[in-house]
């Protein structure tokens, strides 16, 4: 399997893509699920969710255009054909079309919301992962993002109730969250950090010890570490070798905050390989604290902080924060890699590959060798959420579904059933609304 | 100042106006001011209980430097302070007895001031926020000081009332209730009172993990029953705030009032920084020199990683390339010196590719060409924490003390200083160490002047090398407590300033709330 999953990648070159975009915007983009998804159930007009919608192009020779909006998918659609952008990004919905925003008058044009979003980035890690740095990635670190995904869409869900969450490859090294429920989306700033901050653990600046735990200790963070250390011992131990290297040794001994235990667990490593002396560490630091548990407290959580520090989702805060703050939109394509940014499923998280998620070039190449539609005029320009408009342009437009890309929809078909389900909650939200202001 | 003369001559005054005031308008203590009051003062009342009120929350913001809130240290002082300035506020509110005439005075001195200083700082969303914190840390320290009776009482009046959980659901969850809050065993979860709410009333309890949460509801435990509380009062007012900025205007024309609420603003805000006022004092040939000298420990850390690595990341970028727009390296010098550094790293050319720009922006050159405003401290300190490979922060805050000191040791601060500083780091007072590391390096007893914004500590810095008198104070918001002096005599200064600082969209959304209730 490597070998073929090299000479894929091998298959795209980043200097192709201004010749393949314009086959992908016009066969390949989800224009519809994509549409229905931002619609949220509204349609063209004033209450129309889509219209107000910030989108950001990024065009060859990285110039930027910011606050595009539109109001069908047609239009939508007859723009990403003509610009053909190497990057889409999805910002606010504000309380105007952002294309007219200087048509009203001064302080008016306001982000009003936007989806509760996540970005989650490898090259955070990088103090703890040994196979890679910087924008590279393998399946050994890939590990990380699984972890991250895991626990942060258990809280979402459990903790904070929320429903139609959907998480997108980021076409490279990360992984995106967009949280679409309609209190997410209402969510102001300040609830929005502190979400961030109630998922988050490692502490910020140059410390040595980033994680201290004390009782008690809260059930998310129980929640995670459950998680953790069902990944542990083949992340940890078997993958990353995390005890291996001297320096390794050096770095994890530094978290032992007892220098008694410290030196004493030292001694001990020589000769072991990283299972043996990770057990010999646990071993020892929960006798010690066992021997005083009051002089000792500090020992008594030692290993689960280690197995934080090593593993914890590392979220950046300003991109949840921000409403008006812009998010790469699920199917571009990256440019350095030619991946497409597709959903994930978080049922089958662990059998997620980045290395398989088709290319631009594969991609093209399948719609090419699939039959070719009979006419490429405009004809597809007139479909709207609510047309169904059969025969060719309908054809035309779930091209997509004949591709690899395909494969990568459930997640996101099955967000849509969820949203037009959840609809009607929205007048016991309103209500709720009203007896909470006064 | 002196408020209004002997009880029997208010009286007068109040007949003399015709004022009603009775137990009807203020049947509580504290208040969520929802009406505004409607009856004649004077314009000496007027200015007079204003000024009082700021004297107050003015005392508030100093001693949140100083004091950790609600620590036994921060109640004494403030008790201490109000005893002699203001002793309406530490009335508490009795249940079951008459009202005397003095306390229902103090009630409606407290309801005129707080709504005047609405008028006073509404005009930006700087004021507003520093004015709200203000006000809800009053408002906190008061609710804490009333009896249980009194409170249920309050919040009757208030329509605040929320029902403690059944004992099937305490029992259901009583494992996850016991680990989410401090000196809660099982055993006391069977004995405490939880609310639940939806978890967006209780965002200080989430920030800070201190409660459980449940398919989005915080099962809140008696003792944190004031978070719920002081977020709505938070949010009341934030709504009301913006809603009197929406009707100022039409105060426009009045120049009786004005000018006194005018005064009130200059003496505000601790944060603002005027980033012109050096504007090309400084040469970039000098910078290494000066990060010596007079650069504050969060800039010569940024200085000296730049000058190793030729790198720095985002917010390390923002905050050493606003300082440095402020100490006064003109636009040129700016790009000059950030390509000279990071194109070491990088290549020139993907610096100006991708750098310049955001170097220009700060400048107002770019984009939406706002004159950026250079970091204060309490931004440094609370937002954008660096990680593992930034620069940028306040040492003092987001550095072990391990690392702390043997950077200080590096920089050549006296070994006793380092312990000192040290130790308040311990105990977070991180602008007091950073005012005992300026005194330290410039041979000083004591810091002449409250280290708030990290250009002050440069300016004063520099004022010392050159001989100059220390100013004693901070600057355009310099804190006077003891002296406050309403400067309404002065032509008045339409600041054109803007300060972006401060998370702005939180106050648009406000704003836009408002706008569809």
């Amino acid at each position: 399997m490597p070998g073929i999953e090299e000479n894929m990648e091998a298959a795209y070159d980043p200097n192709s893509l201004p010749s393949l975009l314009p086959i992908y915007y016009k066969y390949i983009f989800p224009y519809g699920p994509f549409c229905k998804w931002l619609f949220y159930g509204t349609t063209a007009g004033s209450e129309s969710l889509f219209e107000k919608r910030e989108f950001s192009f990024t065009l060859q020779n990285d110039i930027y255009v910011r606050y595009q909006s539109f109001a069908t998918q047609a239009e939508f659609g007859k723009e990403l054909k003509k610009m053909n952008p190497c990057k889409i990004d999805i910002g606010a919905i504000y309380s105007a079309p952002p294309k007219h925003r200087n048509r009203v008058s001064g302080g008016a044009f306001k982000p009003l919301t936007k989806e509760l979003v996540f970005d989650i980035d490898m090259t955070d890690y990088d103090d703890v992962r040994k196979c890679c740095q910087g924008a590279d990635i393998c399946k050994k670190c890939w590990t990380l993002m699984s972890i991250a995904i895991k626990i942060i869409n258990r809280a979402l869900k459990d903790d904070f109730g929320f429903k139609n969450i959907l998480w997108v490859y980021s076409g490279r090294r990360g992984v995106h969250c967009w949280v679409c429920d309609e209190k997410a989306r209402a969510l102001s700033p300040h609830a929005r950090s502190s979400i961030v901050e109630y998922l988050s653990l490692i502490q910020a600046g140059n410390h040595e010890k980033r994680v201290s735990l004390k009782d008690p200790v809260h059930p998310y963070i129980r929640n995670c570490h459950q998680v953790i250390r069902s990944y542990w011992d083949q992340y940890a131990i078997e993958d990353q070798g995390f005890l291996e290297e001297d320096k390794d040794i050096a770095k994890v001994l530094k978290l032992i905050p007892d220098l008694d235990v410290r030196e004493k667990v030292e001694k001990h490593f020589a000769g072991k390989n990283s299972a043996e002396r990770w057990k010999k560490l646990k071993e020892i630091c929960s006798a010690a604290y066992e021997s005083d548990p009051k002089r000792n407290r500090k020992l008594r959580y030692v290993s689960h902080e280690i197995m934080m520090e090593f593993c914890f989702p590392r979220l950046d805060v300003n991109v949840t924060k921000g409403v008006n703050h812009l998010l790469k939109s699920p199917f571009c394509v990256h440019p350095k890699t030619g991946r497409v940014c597709v959903p994930i499923d978080v049922s089958k998280v662990d059998e997620f590959d980045p290395f398989s998620v088709p290319t631009i070039s594969e991609l093209c190449i399948e719609v090419e060798r699939s039959e070719m539609p009979p006419e490429e005029s405009e004809t597809q320009d007139k479909e709207t959420p609510d047309a169904e408009t059969p025969s060719a342009s309908k054809k035309l437009l779930s091209l997509f579904r004949k591709t690899s890309l395909q494969n990568y929809m459930k997640p996101f078909d099955s967000l849509l059933e969820q949203l037009q389900n959840d609809v009607p909650a929205k007048n016991l939200i309103a209500q709720s609304d009203l007896k909470g202001d006064f | 100042m002196q408020f209004g003369g002997t009880p029997q001559r208010r009286r007068n005054r109040r007949q003399m106006l015709n004022v009603e005031l009775n137990n009807d308008a203020y049947p509580h203590g504290l208040m969520m001011y929802n009406e505004p009051p409607n009856m004649n003062i004077t314009l000496q009342e007027f200015e007079t209980y204003a000024f009082e009120r700021v004297q107050v929350l003015h005392f508030l913001d100093s001693l949140s430097v100083s004091a950790v809130k609600n620590s036994t240290a921060y109640n004494e002082k403030l008790t201490e302070f109000l005893r002699k300035n203001y002793p309406g506020f530490l009335l508490s509110t009795a249940t079951g007895r008459e009202v005397s005439d003095a306390e229902l005075e103090w009630r409606r001195k407290d309801h005129i001031s707080h709504f005047i200083l609405r008028l006073a700082y509404c005009r930006s969303e700087e004021l507003r926020r520093w004015f709200l914190d203000k006000e809800l840390d009053l408002f906190k320290f008061r609710f804490l000081h009333e009896s249980q009776s009194s409170i249920q009482q309050f919040l009757k009046l208030n329509n605040l009332s929320y029902e403690p959980i059944s004992k099937e659901e305490r029992t259901r969850y009583a494992a996850a209730l016991s680990t989410s809050s401090y000196d809660m065993s099982e055993a006391n979860v069977e004995n405490s009172l939880f609310y639940r709410v939806p978890f967006v009333d209780v965002l200080n309890l989430v920030t800070s993990r201190r409660v459980f949460l449940f398919q989005g509801d915080a099962f809140v435990p008696q003792k944190e029953f004031l978070s719920i509380i002081s977020t709505r009062y938070r949010e009341h007012l934030s709504k009301a705030l913006v809603m009197t900025s929406r009707a100022l205007p039409q105060l426009d024309e009045d120049d009786r009032l004005l000018p006194i609420l005018k005064s009130f603003n200059q003496t505000a805000v601790t944060s603002a920084y005027d980033p012109k006022r050096n504007e090309g004092k400084v040469s970039i040939t000098d910078l290494e020199e000066l990060s010596k000298l007079s650069y504050p420990l969060c800039m010569r850390q940024t200085h000296v990683a730049l000058k190793e690595t030729h790198h720095l990341r985002h917010w390390g970028r923002m905050q050493y390339g606003l300082f440095l727009k402020a100490i006064g390296v003109t636009l040129e010098d700016s790009l000059k010196f950030w390509r000279q550094e990071m194109g070491k790293g990088i290549g020139i050319d993907k610096f100006d590719k991708q750098y310049s720009y955001n170097i220009r922006h700060n400048y107002g050159k770019e984009g939406k060409r706002t004159n950026y405003t250079p970091y204060s401290c309490m931004t440094i300190i609370t937002k954008n924490p660096p990680s593992a490979q930034d620069h940028h922060g306040c040492p003092f805050k987001h550095t072990s003390s391990d690392l702390l000191r043997q950077k200080l040791k590096t920089y050549k601060a006296p070994s006793d200083s380092i312990d000192e500083i040290i130790n308040l780091v311990k105990a977070q007072h991180f602008q007091i160490a950073c005012g005992k590391y300026f005194a330290a390096t410039h041979k000083m007893e004591e810091s002449s002047f409250q280290v708030t914004h990290p250009n002050h500590y440069f300016d004063e810095s520099q004022k010392i090398l050159k001989g100059e008198k220390p100013t004693g104070r901070g600057r355009g918001g310099a804190k006077q407590e003891n002296e406050f002096n309403p400067t309404w005599a002065e032509p008045i200064h339409h600041k054109t300033q803007v300060n972006q600082d401060l998370d702005e969209s939180e106050i648009e959304r406000m704003m836009v709330e408002y706008s569809e209730a």
